[in-house]
């Protein structure tokens, strides 16, 4: 094989033959990178346990659909489809940049099955690749150093904003596609010059854009640029590696992990810690996260892994009302911490260890300002976990006695009277004197069996308001002839905040009270009206007949026929539904709630512009209901105004919690009489026939 | 530092319905849950935090029956030391000062540098701490929201009074304070933490191990007497303002300035 133009190894530097370079430049560039994955993985080892082998085949699924096929990408259109076409690129490009680092020292190689039209497919499809990528380069650039979009503006008490990074790692990207194309156009071009065969470019793209260029331009220039191009390559190649550990650009190697380990089940907390069983959780010394190594490794990887997009913080409620947490900055503050504890270079001071996180990196308001809605989490194109994060560090607060005199009041009433207002238990089963005569509940007691058991939960047991949604739950469970009762003073709080607030033990009482006395009931199925409570029940509870909302009961009867609904009355009412963080995003029941909205003739309904799993959370229940947020405004006054703009003054919701904070919005926004809330059951309640 | 706190246990205000007994007796305790004395807590509260600054030790003591145990493991839990329990059936029924005579032959029993107790109980009349102090014969201030500690010798210490004021006040070690709430944050004790102490031993001393001659206590000694309980009639004088909110608010202005509240 003859060359047109001298390949790099063959060159010399003065008197040094180039091929010194072509070696020590790869074998360098991955000695330094692997070190660093050395240092990098260091608190990984160190790091609490996590089980992330189970639920295989979801993880496959979840690796194709998240991380080949970037599904979550385009739900930020414009930014995600330039990262698609970043990351085909990418992908594309691995092989041809693996080739390049081969030739410098063996001129003649060859992929394996290249020699064929597979070889020819894939070098044009490179070419493209490499143009599009520069493209999208320049683009991102103008983008993030122009235009700077709000969701990467880094607030003054977290730092200073990371801009600078974004372009450093975009122009390397950028003179990889120039070098990598200019090696192949001067080839090319001399090939063309020497009447020699010359290798098929892929028209209009940038190593045939350069090949015209340099048409006219001398062997010996071509020769120069042919060898510098490739070396400067070589060695931006080889920085961008040693770089990615060092900054947010790690997600590049970090991705494909942290989307095949990331959580495959939703709604449910992770247990204190993996491999201690309930029974033994007594014997650990200590409880939740207190210092970043009881992190699970999963959970440092989270922090590495994040792209520092802010596609979190942008849809966090609790960042978007003021509240002093940021989900992007839990991830952020995170790295920064591991970066700086085990740092690349320990000389003299070895691997930090011991400082606690909170009053360091984190603040306890941070870290109690979470709802635990689960936008995040559902927003994150890199499976990030924020939810277990905070609930773990709640733990170690509750652990050292760290919470708020506003939950500690309702935490002990619940320890003594079992719900968080201290009211007294008889008083549990009150709220069935309101039911309408041809009502009746039974209570199951010892005395009544039945089929079904309505578990009605603290709020819609105790508050005045919501009692309402317990009747008309009972109601339309008696109108459909159902064979039901509630479990009465048996009933303790399901604990579903309990668990969240980081009160593991007082969960797990309350737990195995409820279990015990919903055995004992000897029904077949429960149903409840209150998604928390469904959601601590199908999540968090186990060995317990099967649940579901009232929402899924309505939408099967409805479906088969057995309940048809009055036509509404008073037409220009226009109703939006709201969905509660359990039943949609935590359970993913969005259709069945719409489903049965919409089986009342003449209903007009229209859908917020965020809703389904982009819904906004209303302010978050149970236990956050007597939490002392600081904040500018409510969440659910801005909820309440996205209700006006979808053109709604019926605001139907299907969680007692909900209905609670939507309702204060309304009067906190004098929106009274122009705005109405109402939950599902309420509504059917009136409208079943 | 060696500190010894006086708790008690008492029904939980905020979570009961509190209601008296027929015959004027008692209050209804069927239905009641009961708590560690909210302004008892407090003061282990500022014991731990004072403990944990200079070193020492937390002792918590409550005069009562065997389920006050479980008050004093809860402040165990919070992180106090030890517990004392003092329990005997010749103490029931006892008054103030006799609760003041059972806790100083305890405290004589020790050698503690500062006594702690809450500045009242929910069912109290907040006479214990001075009593005490008396008895003692050490030096005594009430109403404490404010401790920084000057030396071994004394303490710096403030006092909330009349009208929001604030008063500052030295006093020598070793005395008696009765601790006023908000003087800190008490910390949460969870399950978690009460089952950890769940084993520990709590001595219990009779009437006998403090050296007390049991007429000297109980109903039978007891000076102050309750004759009846009851509800005070709803008397005259409150005003429901009746109206649309601005109404309401334009005449409740009226109100204030007509009596002086507004100028």
């Amino acid at each position: 094989m003859e060359f047109a133009l001298i390949p790099p190894g063959k060159t010399f530097l003065f008197f040094i033959p180039n091929i010194i370079f072509s070696i020590a430049i790869p074998v360098l560039g991955i000695a330094i990178f692997l070190y660093f994955i050395f240092i990098r993985a260091t608190p990984l080892l160190k790091a609490a346990p996590d089980m992330r082998w189970n639920n295989l085949p979801e993880r496959i699924r979840q690796f194709f659909t998240m991380w080949l096929f970037q599904i979550r990408q385009p739900r930020y259109m414009f930014a995600g489809v330039l990262h698609i076409l970043l990351f085909a690129g990418f992908l594309i490009l691995s092989i041809r940049s693996t080739e390049m680092v081969i030739l410098g020292v063996f001129p003649k190689f060859v992929i394996p099955g290249f020699n064929s039209l597979l070889g020819t497919l894939y070098y044009l499809l490179k070419d493209y690749a490499s143009t599009w990528v520069l493209i999208v380069v320049v683009v991102a650039m103008i983008r993030r150093g122009i235009f700077t979009p709000d969701r990467y503006a880094v607030p003054s008490k977290y730092g200073k904003a990371h801009t600078g990074e974004a372009l450093f790692v975009l122009a390397m990207i950028g003179v990889l596609m120039i070098t990598e194309s200019l090696f192949d156009g001067s080839l090319v071009s001399a090939q063309e010059q020497k009447a020699m065969h010359t290798e098929l470019l892929a028209p209009l793209s940038l190593s045939w854009f350069w090949s015209k260029v340099l048409i006219g331009t001398s062997v010996s220039t071509l020769q120069g640029l042919h060898t510098i191009a490739y070396y400067i390559h070589d060695l931006t190649f080889f920085t961008f590696l040693c770089f990615l550990p060092l900054g947010k650009h790690f997600h590049v190697i970090t991705s494909a992990f942290n989307v095949f380990f990331m959580r495959t089940r939703r709604g449910n907390i992770k247990p204190v810690r993996y491999g201690v069983s309930d029974e033994k959780l007594d014997d650990l010394e200590s409880f939740g996260v207190k210092r970043l190594e009881d992190f699970t490794w999963k959970h440092i990887l989270d922090f590495y892994s994040c792209a520092d997009c802010g596609r979190c913080s942008d849809n966090c409620p609790a960042n978007t009302v003021g509240r002093p947490l940021s989900p992007r900055f839990i991830s952020i503050k995170g790295r920064d911490l591991t970066f700086r504890n085990y740092p690349i270079f320990p000389i003299g001071a070895p691997f930090k260890q011991g400082e606690n996180l909170i009053g360091g990196i984190f603040e306890e308001n941070e870290i109690w300002s979470c709802t635990t809605c689960g936008a995040c989490e559902q927003e994150c194109p890199l499976g990030i976990e924020y939810i277990d994060k905070i609930v773990d560090l709640r733990r170690g607060m509750v652990d050292e006695g760290v919470v708020p005199q506003s939950l500690q009041k309702p935490l002990s009433a619940i320890e003594k009277r079992g719900n968080p207002w201290g009211k007294l238990e008889k008083k549990r089963v009150e709220w069935t004197n309101l039911l309408p005569e041809d009502v009746h509940v039974k209570v199951l007691d010892g005395k009544h069996q039945a089929e079904i058991l309505y578990f009605v939960d603290s709020i819609t047991s105790f508050d005045d308001r919501m009692q309402a949604i317990g009747c008309a739950t009972a109601t339309i469970l008696s109108h459909m002839g159902e064979n039901f009762g509630i479990l009465g003073v048996a009933e303790k709080d399901s604990g579903h905040e309990v668990r969240r607030f980081g009160e593991e033990m007082l969960f797990q009482d309350l737990r195995s009270q409820n279990t015990e006395a919903i055995l004992k009931s000897g029904i077949s199925r429960i149903i409840t009206s209150d998604p928390h409570a469904f959601n601590a029940l199908k999540n968090d509870y186990e060995n317990i007949p099967p649940v579901e909302h009232i929402s899924q009961y309505l939408a099967r009867k409805i479906r088969d026929g057995q309940l048809k609904m009055k036509r509404l009355v008073n037409g220009n009412r226009i109703y939006t539904y709201h969905d509660p963080c359990y039943l949609g995003r935590h359970n993913g029941l969005y259709d069945e709630p719409r489903a049965v909205l919409d089986a009342i003739p003449g209903i007009k309904r229209v859908d917020m512009i965020r809703c389904r799993d982009r819904s906004f959370c209303c302010g978050g229940g149970g236990l956050m209901l007597f939490y002392e947020p600081e904040e500018e405004q409510r969440m659910g006054v801005l909820r309440v105004q996205m209700a006006v703009e979808a053109g709604a003054n019926v605001i139907v919701t299907a969680c007692p919690f909900c209905l609670v904070n939507i309702e204060d919005a309304i009067k906190v926004a004098g929106m009274e009489g122009q705005v109405e809330a109402i939950d599902l059951a309420e509504l059917i309640a009136q409208y079943m026939e | 530092m060696d500190i010894l706190v006086c708790v008690k246990r008492v029904p939980d205000t905020a979570e009961n319905e509190i209601g008296i007994k027929a015959d004027g007796t008692d209050i209804e305790r069927g239905d009641l849950v009961y708590s560690v004395n909210e302004w008892d807590n407090y003061a282990v509260e500022e014991a731990i935090q004072i403990r944990d600054k200079v070193g020492g030790s937390v002792t918590v003591i409550t005069v009562g029956d065997e389920e006050s145990e479980e008050i004093l493991r809860r402040e165990m839990a919070m992180g106090a030391d030890n517990g004392i329990l003092l329990s005997d059936e010749a103490f029931e029924g006892t008054d103030g000062k006799g609760i003041a005579s059972i806790l100083k032959a305890a405290v004589e029993k020790g050698n503690y540098d500062l006594i702690l107790t809450g500045a009242q109980a929910d069912d109290g009349a907040g006479q214990v701490g001075g009593m005490l102090a008396a008895m003692l014969d050490r030096p005594y201030a009430s109403l404490v929201n404010y401790i920084e500690l000057v030396d071994d010798k004394k303490i710096k210490i403030g006092r909330e009074i009349e009208g929001g004021n604030q008063e500052m006040n030295e006093i020598d070690l070793p005395c008696v304070l009765s601790i006023q709430t908000g003087i800190n944050e008490p910390r949460y004790v969870g399950i978690r933490g009460i089952r950890k102490v769940a084993s520990l031993e709590i001595p219990t001393y009779a009437s006998s191990d403090l050296g007390i001659a049991t007429n000297t206590v109980g109903a039978g000694s007891a000076k102050v007497k309750r004759i009846d309980y009851f509800v005070p009639e709803l008397g005259e004088g409150a005003e429901m303002l009746e109206g649309t909110l601005d109404e309401k608010i334009n005449r409740l202005i009226e109100m204030l300035k007509a009596k002086g509240g507004l100028k």
